[in-house]
């Protein structure tokens, strides 16, 4: 039984709660338990947003995550704000294009990736939370190309369908990145 | 014989529990021949108000909600939604209708709401024992104004058909008097057009009526026609305020276009970062 | 995979609503439950349906007296200081025996309060609230998909009873989004009976001049009448509370601690349950479902053979009032925040320790009251 309790954090218009969406719909085509809860408010306007999925085996009790075990992390003060909250031996995956600051906790995973300029490098700047979906995924060993794919299909409204392949592309680029 | 006159049918003969002198005997006969003529009886739903017209379903045949005071355009609103075809009318004291229920009306006049409403303006709210209503005059003794109303406290009196025909909502607002038989007839023909205003869906309609409250202004009721003359109608002149057709656009929303709905889905916290590709 | 959907638990409830035959919705913008409104102006005109954004939210319960009492399945949605000013219409709406259905996606107060999820408005969704005696059905969801399952049985209730049903959601079940199922919401509802409103033949839907005058109203200035209409009410009521009580109890049988939570904090207490594991406290939940009527006997045989019960609320104490009324037996604690903070499964597990240790020094587990 397993349970992926994923907090996924960042500037407003990051794509925080979309990237988080995808996640639970990955989990629910993979037939688990899945919660999306977004931040609300105010703080939506261009301050911080946060997104809590919880994908597991069993039933999800509380939709607040208050000790993430991995933690997707795209600005500093989100670094500074939710790493200490993550769950020993847990992940943080964060973006080394916004993020200068080294983890100092010792008992927990930290995987850089410069997303946001590997999405520059690709054309899509915007297209950086996918990035980091996608080496969030490997490093979780979560869900499969077509599991991804479907997971797009029922998350791009249908009349932006055309940009699902270039989504697909970013999470390669972030699945494959070394 | 030939038969001149009679009750219209759609009153009951219930005996009404108004006051003697009191003008809304008058003005629900009023109604009632107007509903009579138009022949829409099985058809119409009155809201009442709170104030002294509350029990007006005992003496009408046809349906009836009583309405919280002040809402009754808001419930009007409600009934006429379900039954557009249906003909929905309310009736409600200056208390109601210009204090309590001011949001309320103003807000179904806007919308061009397509209901009639029945608007009694006697200067005092009457069922209460004599207060000062929004519309009572400048110096007019009440209960609650035992010095006379005066500016510093209580403000100026509140002319509802000149506020709302400010408004783009409203097909038909006309401010008319029962104290003579002029103007009753005026009345039955304001009252008949504001009817038919709704009948063929041209939207909202109001008919202000200048009555007079001779047990709370404390005065036989041909003393309160006179003072009424003399005094109201020089604040609230009578006439005609508004009479246009409102070309109500009606989108068809089956064919709406993306870009309307693309709007809405980008708003608030839907998950749509997909359009900071664009 | 099956056909589910992940949906915000405001759309859900809409969404369920649409399908239990509501064509009328009158809402007024307030967060956290504004989705509720946005998802019925994109909907209800595509379906010959109505949907009016109120200009308060008192006209907008008005405008429900008035449809609900032409006939129709009508809803209105606010949330806490909105369905305060929705009070006075809620009142009218029971004292005229309207079925209507109202969503309070509950808020943090008093006052202005915050916009964070709080469950402080149990006290004026079941004692009450407006004036008079009446009372509402309330149902509680914990999920989207109970959400939606609730709002369209709301609908049912509503129409069984001639009464108000109020869902009481809060700020996270309502932004939150669950893979929700629409085939699992029934809804007894005939899609085909929408417009037709034979089955209410006390509306207002005009006379034709073929039958006497209907009348809804909630006035009655004769006392002798006015208690004889009170009356008959309250023995609807005993209808409700013989029929309709609703709950669920989880975990194992003979545990040595109670929660009694609803809604989100029932969902905390599952993580807790799961906590005390490790520390060998064995903790089971009761779940009111129906907040009214509140499921008294159902609770009392929870209790029967735990130590401790402990109230888990996001408020300072309103349900467990009715919990005290129901166990005499046993100490009750309480576990809970407010302001929009949400209680953490660790401070609710060590208040659930505390109290078994409390009694294990005892020696006993009959005192008189508890402590908070």
């Amino acid at each position: 039984m397993t349970t992926h309790s994923i907090l996924l954090s960042g500037f407003g218009g990051q794509g925080i709660l979309f990237a988080g969406k995808l996640l639970a719909y990955m989990g629910l085509i993979m037939d688990k338990n899945v919660s999306w809860l977004p931040s609300y408010g105010p703080e939506m306007r261009g301050g911080t947003a946060n997104c809590n999925v919880i994908i597991s085996d069993d039933t999800i009790g509380s939709p607040i995550i208050n000790n993430p075990s991995t933690l997707i992390c795209m600005n500093k003060p989100s670094f500074n704000k939710f790493v200490p909250m993550v769950e020993k031996n847990g992940l943080v995956v964060l973006d080394s294009s916004l993020i200068d600051i080294k983890g100092e906790r010792g008992d927990i995973n930290f995987v850089e990736i410069p997303a946001t300029q590997i999405a520059t490098d690709n054309q899509h700047p915007k297209l950086a939370n996918m990035v980091m979906l996608g080496r969030t995924l490997k490093e979780l060993n979560l869900g499969d190309e077509s599991v991804v794919i479907s997971a797009l299909k029922k998350t791009i409204p249908n009349r932006k369908i055309e940009m699902l392949e270039v989504n697909k592309k970013a999470i390669l680029a972030g699945y494959n990145f070394t | 014989m030939e038969k001149v006159f009679s009750k219209p049918h759609v009153l009951t003969d219930t005996p009404t529990h108004y006051c003697p002198g009191c003008t809304h005997g008058v003005i629900h006969r009023i109604v009632a021949k107007v509903i009579d003529d138009l022949g829409i009886e099985g058809d119409t739903i009155g809201i009442s108000p709170v104030g002294c017209a509350v029990f007006m379903y005992n003496y009408f045949h046809c349906d009836f909600q009583q309405a919280a005071h002040g809402r009754a355009p808001a419930v009007a609103t409600g009934v006429k939604r379900v039954h557009p075809d249906k003909i929905v009318f309310t009736y409600q004291g200056d208390g109601d209708l210009a204090a309590i229920g001011t949001a309320e009306t103003v807000h179904a006049a806007t919308r061009g709401e397509n209901i009639t409403i029945v608007y009694i303006n006697n200067s005092i709210y009457g069922m209460t024992g004599g207060q000062m209503a929004p519309t009572t005059l400048m110096g007019q003794v009440t209960q609650t104004t035992p010095y006379g109303r005066e500016a510093s406290t209580q403000g100026f009196p509140i002319g509802i058909a000149e506020m709302l025909s400010t408004l783009e909502g409203p097909s038909y607002i006309k401010r008319c008097a029962v104290d003579s038989i002029k103007h009753i007839k005026d009345t039955e023909e304001s009252l008949r057009v504001a009817f038919q205003r709704q009948i063929d869906k041209k939207g909202f309609s109001l008919v202000e009526i200048l009555s007079t409250c001779p047990t709370n202004w404390g005065m036989p009721p041909l003393e309160a026609m006179e003072w009424e003359r003399e005094n109201v109608f020089k604040v609230f002149p009578l006439g005609l305020y508004k009479d246009k057709e409102i070309n109500f656009y009606h989108k068809d929303v089956a064919n709406a276009d993306e870009k309307a709905i693309k709007a809405s889905e980008n708003s608030g916290t839907d998950c749509d970062s997909i359009k900071e590709e664009d | 995979m099956s056909d589910k959907v992940l949906m915000k638990g405001n759309e859900a409830a809409a969404e369920a609503a649409i399908r239990a035959g509501c064509r009328y919705f009158f809402g007024y913008p307030i967060t956290p439950q504004t989705e509720v409104s946005a998802y019925m102006a994109k909907k209800m005109p595509k379906i010959d349906g109505v949907f009016l954004q109120a200009e308060s939210e008192v006209a907008a319960i008005n405008m429900v007296f008035g449809a609900a009492g032409a006939g129709a399945r009508a809803m209105t949605s606010t949330s806490s200081p909105g369905f305060s000013l929705k009070q006075e219409g809620v009142s009218y709406i029971a004292g005229a025996d309207l079925p209507c259905v109202i969503l309070d996606v509950v808020r943090a107060g008093p006052g202005l309060g915050g916009i964070q999820a709080a469950q402080s408005d149990y006290f004026q969704v079941t004692k009450g609230g407006g004036h008079g005696d009446y009372r509402l059905i309330v149902l509680a969801p914990s999920t989207v998909q109970e959400m939606a399952t609730f709002t369209a049985l709301a609908f049912d209730l509503a129409d069984k009873y001639r009464n108000p049903a109020l869902v009481l959601s809060d700020g996270i079940l309502g932004q939150m989004m669950e893979p929700i199922d629409f085939d699992d919401v029934e809804a007894g509802f005939d899609p085909s009976k929408i417009r037709d409103f034979s089955d209410k033949p006390w509306a207002t839907t005009g006379t034709n001049c073929k039958r006497g005058q209907n009348l809804i109203k909630s006035i009655n200035t004769n006392p002798v009448e006015l208690e004889q209409e009170n009356i008959e009410r309250y023995a609807k009521y005993a209808e409700v509370e013989k029929n309709e009580k609703r709950c669920e109890t989880i975990g194992v049988e003979n545990a040595d601690v109670l929660f009694v939570a609803y809604g989100t904090s029932a969902r905390i207490c599952k993580n807790t349950i799961e906590l005390l594991k490790k520390e060998r406290v064995t903790a089971k939940l009761f779940r009111p479902i129906t907040l009214w009527p509140f499921p008294d006997d159902a609770l009392k045989l929870a209790a029967k053979n735990v130590k401790a019960v402990v109230v888990v609320e996001m408020s300072h104490g309103q349900m467990i009032e009715d919990v005290r009324l129901n166990i005499q037996d046993k100490p009750i604690y309480f576990s809970g925040r407010s302001g929009g903070m949400i209680p953490l499964p660790a401070d609710i597990a060590k208040v659930a320790i505390d109290a078994v240790s409390v009694i294990k020094n005892d020696g006993s587990n009959t005192y008189e009251g508890g402590r908070e």
